[in-house]
């Protein structure tokens, strides 16, 4: 029977991950991730989940374990935070190329100095390259949600790669909604167990991640990007197959609010995009024709959705949460660089916002929808990229 | 499969089992103490084992893709992570119900007092199944022989040029500390010392840590003919001592255990004259490594007699 309970983001993950039946779990203690482990580990002491539940040393061990556990032919999952995650970022690229589906809850946090546990994604974007599938949600139940369908899509025999389903420290980890909880067996029938192509079998002995010349390298590096490029297309399938099922979904690779007659389109990924629809239904009011486009998936990068998404508007407006020194935000970047060779070019406009979880209201992305209305009008962008509430 | 069970005390020479899990075409040096360890090991565990091998000689020599020199399933992994990648072999065959497979995370000097030593703390802490094997080539071989925290002291190696001017780590005491069921050292010049305690290690529930020395050739510069008579006298000498700690008791073995007696030991300078990794070590140098060594076997009697 389906359930709806009352929690915070981080328990909302653990019970995503008994809903997966994840047989093994290794994980290690992050502010703000904590609470993630720890739903886990209660659920696994109490007996209400059947798994293997290893307390690790350290991230990099938690990554290693997972690696090793997967590699034997076990679903995995573990989590992080911010400088957990830094030090996994050996093992996530052995992860990704040793193509192990396992799942990560990332909670987004800040990275030091100074320490600062609250939220912003330049952890998990910092791990773009890695080969790792990254989810943005915007609420707890897409939390849910996220991390069922990414099983699904990572086990895939057409993906075979590692995920990280991300939201936000303290925005979403530690604040209670309502989620509802499907009934077990429906989770059991859209995500049957896993069933690996190859593992650690003493009966089919194969040596894995052996040393690898140059005459061989490339052709691996060129499967786990056509991997990447089928998740693209399954995406929106999985999303599909999973609000038939259970009544939710989100737009595949992006979840779009009040876009279709939008001159303004104003993007950004993770809760900024949920605070993004009051300011849309604020400035519509008031006949401007504003939409929000919530990017959900940063790698792979839906670059067709973005490009279709850019056919009609007057002028895209990108929120990062992370900045890339010396450039600009990195969701900015994915998205000029979607639109290269589309015949025409809307206006653009980059900012950057909410670093170490300084508060983004509607307020504040109201006023960055008026500065670009501005430019609208004037039909230039003034300064490509600005920061938001910067002190004097 | 009989033949790879415990045997009670040394196991005997007919008793080996005939078939080879360490195939031929694999890529070690002439002489390589290393491959020795393997074959070794192989014949001591058995067909259901699996290897958790991280960044080392053996990732190098066992598996140029796309072929294998292992004959059971083998998991590379990161430099510093074997025991950890172990924990989750073990954790999956406990999950999934696989009973009879040996977990072995095989791993350098520099995997394990270095770089792993964390991860092999936290697995042994952990009370983790499995057999950590440390061979002991006593440097950063497969690098280009790079000093370790195992290298002894006055050794050359190329980021010591004029001789180490640290002592070696005893990783097997440390991970007596751990207060693990099993720890013992070894060395593939007495094979059947290091089959029966490998053997002994396989049937204990938890975790079990073995430090095997594996002589060099190029590493240590003695002739590749030498390996065999090179760890022998390190034994002799006291330079390495065979021993095992039982949960906590240390005992003394092999031909180790006549060696309490200071006057039984050959002095150093047998070991350190064939190899030339010590040849530049003057007679102040020689002196400050049989201090050493004399302190050492100092504690292993203060152990052996608590």
């Amino acid at each position: 029977m389906t359930q709806t309970i009352m929690d915070t983001g981080n328990h909302i993950a653990g019970y995503a991950c008994r809903a997966a039946r994840a047989e093994v779990i290794a994980a290690y203690p992050i502010t703000p991730q904590s609470p993630v482990v720890e739903q886990i580990a209660e659920f696994v002491e109490k007996g209400k989940m059947d798994a293997k539940y290893i307390r690790v040393e350290s991230e990099h061990s938690a990554m290693s374990a997972c690696i090793g556990a997967a590699a034997a032919g076990a679903r995995t999952f573990t989590a992080t935070s911010a400088h957990g995650l830094a030090l996994m970022h050996e093992m996530l690229q052995w992860a990704a190329a040793a193509r192990l589906p396992i799942i990560m809850s990332v909670v987004n946090r800040a990275m030091g100095p100074g320490w600062n546990i609250w939220a912003d994604f330049s952890d998990s974007l910092s791990q773009r390259d890695t080969g790792w599938l990254q989810f943005y949600c915007a609420d707890n139940q897409e939390i849910f949600d996220t991390i069922i369908q990414a099983y699904k899509l990572c086990e895939d025999k057409r993906v075979v790669m590692p995920a990280m389903v991300c939201h936000e420290g303290f925005i979403l980890s530690h604040t209670s909604m309502p989620v509802e909880i499907p009934d077990q067996s429906a989770i059991d029938e859209f995500l049957p167990p896993y069933n690996p192509a190859w593992t650690l079998d003493v009966d089919k002995p194969l040596t894995h991640g052996s040393l690898i010349y140059p005459e061989w390298y490339m052709e691996f590096r060129y499967f786990m990007h056509k991997a990447l490029e089928n998740a693209i297309r399954l995406i929106p399938e999985i999303d599909k197959e999973y609000g038939r099922r259970f009544g939710r979904e989100y737009g595949g690779h992006v979840e779009c609010y009040r876009c279709e007659d939008a001159d303004l389109l104003l993007l950004s990924m993770g809760t900024i995009g949920s605070e993004a629809k009051t300011a849309v239904d604020r400035l519509r009011n008031r006949g401007h024709k504003v939409g929000a486009a919530r990017v959900r998936v940063f790698r792979p990068f839906p670059k067709e959705q973005i490009r279709n998404l850019a056919e009609k508007p007057r002028m895209l407006t990108v929120i990062d949460r992370h900045i890339s020194y010396g450039m600009e935000g990195p969701l900015f970047t994915e998205v000029k660089a979607s639109l290269y060779g589309n015949k025409e070019t809307p206006l653009m406009a980059g900012y950057i916002a909410g670093l170490g979880g300084r508060d983004v209201t509607f307020l504040d992305i109201e006023g960055i929808a008026r500065k670009s209305l501005k430019d609208l009008k004037t039909g230039r962008v003034e300064k490509e990229v600005k920061w938001i509430g910067l002190r004097k | 499969m009989d033949r790879f069970k415990e045997v009670k005390g040394m196991v005997k020479l007919k008793e080996l089992p005939r078939e080879e899990y360490f195939l031929t075409g694999n890529a070690t040096c002439a002489g390589c103490g290393l491959s020795i360890a393997i074959r070794m090991a192989y014949k001591a565990l058995g067909p259901r084992t699996v290897f958790v091998v991280p960044a080392c000689c053996a990732s190098v020599i066992h598996s140029p893709f796309p072929n294998t020199a292992f004959a059971t399933p083998c998991l590379n992994i990161a430099f510093e992570a074997a025991a950890a990648a172990a924990s989750g072999v073990v954790a999956a065959y406990e999950k999934r119900g696989v009973k009879d497979v040996t977990v072995l995370a095989w791993a350098g000097d520099g995997g394990t007092a270095d770089i792993g030593i964390q991860a092999l703390s936290g697995a042994a802490e952990r009370g983790t199944n499995f057999i950590y094997v440390c061979y002991d080539n006593e440097s950063y071989m497969n690098t280009g022989i790079q000093r370790s925290g195992s290298t002894p002291y006055g050794a050359w190696t190329t980021t010591t040029p004029t001789g180490k001017k640290q002592h070696k780590k005893n990783v097997p005491l440390i991970m007596a500390a751990h207060d693990i069921p099993y720890v013992a050292t070894a060395c593939t010049s007495y094979p059947l010392d290091l089959i029966s305690k490998l053997r002994k290690a396989k049937e204990i529930k938890g975790p079990k840590f073995i430090q095997i020395l594996t002589p060099c050739p190029p590493g240590w510069r003695f002739p590749t003919e030498k390996t065999i008579e090179t760890g022998r006298l390190a034994v002799q000498t006291g330079m390495w001592a065979l021993f095992e700690v039982e949960h906590g008791e240390l005992k003394l073995n092999g031909p180790s255990a006549r060696l309490l007696d200071k006057s039984k030991r050959k002095p150093i300078e047998e070991y350190l004259k064939g190899q030339g990794r010590f040849r530049h070590m003057t007679s102040e140098d020689v002196e400050v490594l049989q201090k050493w060594i004399d302190r050492s076997w100092e504690k292993y009697k203060k152990l052996q007699s608590m």
